[in-house]
């Protein structure tokens, strides 16, 4: 199924892109649907981009729901255990 | 019939006047033959669409694919081209009504025309083939397990995708529509639904399904990709085009 749930969030950061070029990343997608690349009938998709510079200032990412969310688990266990006056 | 084709990119006339890049393939040959727009789903404008259109053209058709992301992203590869697209809501009803509806005249406009144009969509491109065989003057239509053409999409849906039931009365063009059983978008109800629908407007249509299959059973490099129901669903396309389309 195209499930077409898109997901939209504002971010600020770096991502290392297109010809190994790090860039500011403004944006990121999330959804649940077809993958391109990966050999998963549906895959959650991460676009982290700076529209402003065109289509091809994208990472991608695409991850099986469990590996998706170990890596939600990740994040936040990461955030959590740094002082909370450095993750304000 | 040989097997020597043509292909190049050309321009059409799509919404609004604005010129979409779109690919084409050709048979050999003076014609007369029918014509087949192609919809890229929802991935892109990308090379397995494309393969898609070679097909057409080797089963005798002039065939044509508009670049539905052109606008968005024009010159970017497919996938980043459908990553812009999907974050910016979709493709819009209208565009795709103008853009399918530009690339229908192109082919009516080649000398080698009969006239006669089909539409087909897989996935996404599904329910835009319902869409534009209920908005356009085509002479069949093929609906590749599109998602939404019955049953409604969630309130805060973020797409803009809407549910094609109000429209079904205007369908104009034989439908042949073609499902896996195990897909959840269509469910095997929301199917149900349609085929009751285009019954209750006297449409002419031809459905059928099939178990072991799933969305995306067409898809060649995916996993999703069921032999026995691409290659049947081949079988019904090229018999349903051939009764439409032919001279």
């Amino acid at each position: 199924m195209c499930t077409y749930t898109t997901i939209a969030a504002p971010v600020s950061g770096s991502a290392k892109g297109p010809g190994g070029q790090w860039f500011h990343v403004t944006d990121a997608t999330v959804y649940f649907d077809h993958p391109v690349h990966a050999m998963d009938e549906h895959t959650l998709n991460i676009d982290l981009s700076d529209p402003s510079r065109g289509p091809g200032q994208r990472v991608a990412l695409e991850l099986t729901a469990a590996s998706a969310r170990e890596l939600l688990a990740a994040i936040a266990a990461a955030l959590d255990a740094a002082p909370d006056e450095l993750t304000a | 019939m040989s097997d020597s084709m043509t292909t190049r990119t050309v321009t059409v006339a799509g919404h609004g006047g604005d010129e979409v890049p779109a690919y084409l393939a050709q048979p050999e040959g003076a014609g007369p033959r029918g014509g087949v727009v192609v919809i890229h789903h929802m991935p892109g404008y990308d090379r397995a669409t494309k393969e898609i259109v070679r097909r057409f053209a080797e089963m005798g058709y002039d065939a044509i694919c508009p670049n539905l992301h052109w606008r968005e992203a024009p010159g970017a590869a497919p996938d980043d081209a459908s990553a812009t697209v999907r974050a910016r809501g979709g493709v819009p009803d209208d565009r795709l009504v103008g853009d399918v509806g530009g690339a229908t005249a192109y082919l009516r406009g080649l000398p080698t025309s009969n006239g006669k144009v089909g539409v087909i969509g897989y996935c996404s491109g599904g329910r835009q083939s319902v869409l534009a065989a209920c908005s356009l003057d085509l002479d069949a239509a093929v609906d590749c397990y599109g998602a939404f053409v019955t049953g409604t999409p969630p309130a805060d849906f973020p797409l803009l995708v809407t549910s094609l039931v109000d429209r079904l009365p205007d369908l104009r063009a034989p439908l042949l529509g073609l499902f896996g059983n195990d897909d959840a978008h269509p469910s095997p109800d929301e199917v149900d639904e349609l085929e009751k629908l285009v019954q209750e407007n006297g449409k002419t249509y031809e459905f059928h399904r099939y178990d072991d299959a799933g969305h995306a059973f067409f898809a060649v490099d995916r996993p999703a990709y069921r032999v026995a129901a691409a290659n049947d669903g081949w079988e019904r396309i090229a018999e349903f085009y051939g009764t439409h389309l032919g001279n």
